[in-house]
């Protein structure tokens, strides 16, 4: 998002102390070396350092601030970043304190258009979404970083410059102690939309801003609207403009309303001039505010996510408006995929220029977000009289129209991107469906020897988030290649696929196999795989080939 | 399948009366509307991005064609 200029109160719920490291007493030729530098503690920079962690590295993981969680930021958390925390040991934690909801409903004027259901099918582990406040996914992550004594967090460490070398990075760091060096092997930049790395690399951040301004507004109040997304366009509490409507927990309720390109963001965000247009949204003013903001919105990426040994991720390297819940979910999508890829390289199994497949896998994936979120915001904000023409013809043809509803667009939310990708084998055999090669693995409940119910995520961590063979069982089961996990789908000693679901969704037949990706993306899939076939797919899927 | 350019009704003046007479008894603004709302209907049943693609690439040439004719009258 782009800048917020506002206050209210300080929601820091977290603070943590300047503590002086060792490094900072060493200098000269006696620099602390570090393999891996993460600059940035939000949840990209925080799940990106436990992740790696948790794949046995040691993290040098640096922040400027002193504390997490101020103001309205992300609250929208998917079902894809649940599935990624749950591998990061917080997802049952993230959806325990969240608000679970799969439901949208879309106004015109004063009556519904229609309703949506993001996850209609049951039968998986997580939500569509939950909303959470950023604040709480960074506590908890924090406190998962505590467990981790491979990561070194530490706070009010600011970078201040970088020398780039052919083996890593020098980085200057400013401190409440002054000024001490170190070196880095790769430094992974999460340092937000405002990232200063991306400025000492000397990078463009280009792309397009849009001109109405959106207010937004975090209000307490105890209300019986149900938790689902409801979006309006022209209602009648805020006439010709649009407004969501989002709960959060410990009733906490987010509020966007569009304002017209020449409000004065002083004079609309003053609490006594925000209050009567949110009273008449809500039908009553007992509420108090929590925040109040005015964005205007940017959609730009970074045209190359790699700088040398300073790789970026999150808001650093993309930025979306916020319809659509872009943001942060593909910050997270950043971190899973970048981090297996570098413990690969920093282990010398495959090499660095795998690293490059996280730029192209990514970065497609950025101008899908960018392009989404660009397309709902065009329609909120039409910008010429025809455009606004055709944009009151589709919601005139929602009210009696499946197709007219399919083309309103009031957010298009985040699912993972499937990857056009090097590291894919492509389809060899046929298939009707199933997560074709680049696909993020679908869930799907099964359940272990013993009976007791589980999912397809919950196995793929057992086997330890690794390259994983998941094979729906007939007769011997295939060899793994050296390393691989496995995952087995009926025989005598597989999971069983009490239901069904795991065999449909994945369109197997007797000897089916999947290769999966650490990231739990599909590398390659098979009829009858040999294990010749398996071999080639590893290596290509690992950089090697 | 290519954008269809060949006459496709058997009687194509009846087909060029019902659409001049359901903008009969509206205004400009009207008019504009009902357009927008029968583009998208008809874009939706044609339900094919390359087909659209190629109408509204025909239907931009008119606009260059008429632009080119109005500035070699004005020479």
């Amino acid at each position: 998002m782009a800048e917020a200029n506002a206050q209210t109160k300080n929601q820091a719920k977290t603070q943590f102390g300047y503590r002086r490291h060792a490094d900072q007493d060493r200098d000269g030729a006696d620099l602390a070396e570090h393999p891996v530098v993460v600059v940035g503690a939000g949840p990209v920079g925080l799940s990106f350092a436990i992740d790696l962690a948790q794949r046995g590295h040691g993290v040098v993981l640096l922040d400027d601030a002193d504390r997490i969680g101020e103001g309205s930021r992300a609250i929208c958390f998917s079902k894809r970043a649940l599935e990624y925390w749950d591998r990061l040991g917080v997802g049952g934690r993230m959806v325990d304190k969240g608000v679970v909801w799969s439901v949208g409903r879309i106004f015109h004027g004063a009556s519904q258009l229609y309703e949506f259901n993001l996850l209609p099918e049951q039968g998986h582990k997580r939500p569509a979404f939950i909303n959470l406040q950023q604040f709480y996914a960074e506590a908890y992550l924090v406190d998962r970083v505590e467990q981790l004594p491979a990561i070194s967090s530490r706070w009010r460490n600011k970078v201040v410059a970088l020398e780039p070398l052919n083996d890593g990075v020098l980085l200057t760091i400013a401190t409440p102690d002054g000024l001490y060096r170190m070196w880095a092997s790769y430094v992974i930049a999460c340092d937000g939309a405002r990232s200063s790395l991306r400025q000492l690399v000397g990078a463009e951040f280009s792309g397009q801003t849009f001109e109405d301004q959106f207010l937004i507004a975090d209000v307490r109040m105890t209300a019986e609207f149900p938790t689902e997304r409801w979006f309006w366009f022209d209602p009648p509490f805020h006439a010709g403009r649009s407004a969501l409507l989002h709960k959060q927990p410990d009733d906490i309720w987010r509020i966007d309303l569009q304002l017209h390109p020449d409000a004065d963001p002083a004079i609309e965000k003053l609490p006594r001039n925000v209050r009567p247009r949110i009273a008449r949204m809500l039908g009553h003013d007992r509420f108090d505010f929590e925040w109040i903001s005015l964005y205007k919105f940017q959609c730009r990426r970074m045209d190359r996510f790699i700088h040398g040994r300073v790789i970026f991720a999150g808001d650093a390297a993309h930025q979306v408006s916020p319809f659509g819940a872009r943001g942060a979910n593909s910050g997270l999508e950043d971190a899973e995929n970048l981090s297996w890829k570098l413990d690969r390289v920093l282990r010398g199994l495959s090499p660095e220029s795998l690293l490059e497949t996280y730029h192209v896998e990514r970065s497609a994936a950025a101008d899908e977000n960018i392009q989404e979120s660009t397309r709902s915001t065009d329609f909120m904000a039409p910008s010429s009289r025809q455009e606004t023409r055709l944009r009151r013809a589709v919601l005139s043809l929602a009210r009696e129209t499946e197709f007219g509803q399919r083309m309103v667009n009031a957010g298009r939310l985040s699912v993972p991107t499937i990857y056009d990708s090097p590291l894919s084998t492509p389809d060899q055999d046929d298939w009707r469906g199933g997560p074709r090669p680049g696909t993020s693995m679908p869930d799907a409940p099964i359940a272990a020897r013993d009976g007791r119910p589980c999912f397809l995520t919950d196995a793929f961590i057992s086997e330890g988030t690794r390259f994983t063979l998941l094979e729906f069982g007939n007769g011997a089961a295939p060899r793994v290649p050296e390393g691989v996990g496995r995952i087995r789908i009926g025989g005598e000693d597989g999971f069983a696929d009490t239901r069904g679901l795991a065999g449909a969704r994945y369109d197997a037949g007797r000897g089916t196999a999947y290769l999966l990706r650490p990231d739990g993306y599909v590398a390659a899939r098979f009829r009858h795989p040999s294990p010749a076939a398996i071999e080639a797919a590893l290596s290509r899927a690992t950089g090697i080939n | 399948m290519a954008l269809s350019t060949s006459s496709n009704f058997a009687r194509p003046d009846d087909a060029f009366r019902a659409i001049v007479e359901a903008h009969r008894g509206l205004n400009d603004e009207q008019s504009a509307d009902f357009d927008a709302a029968l583009v998208l209907i008809l874009a939706n049943h044609i339900g094919d991005l390359d087909v659209l693609r190629d109408a509204i690439a025909l239907a931009r040439r008119r606009m260059i064609d008429a632009g080119q004719q109005q500035q070699q009258q004005q020479q």
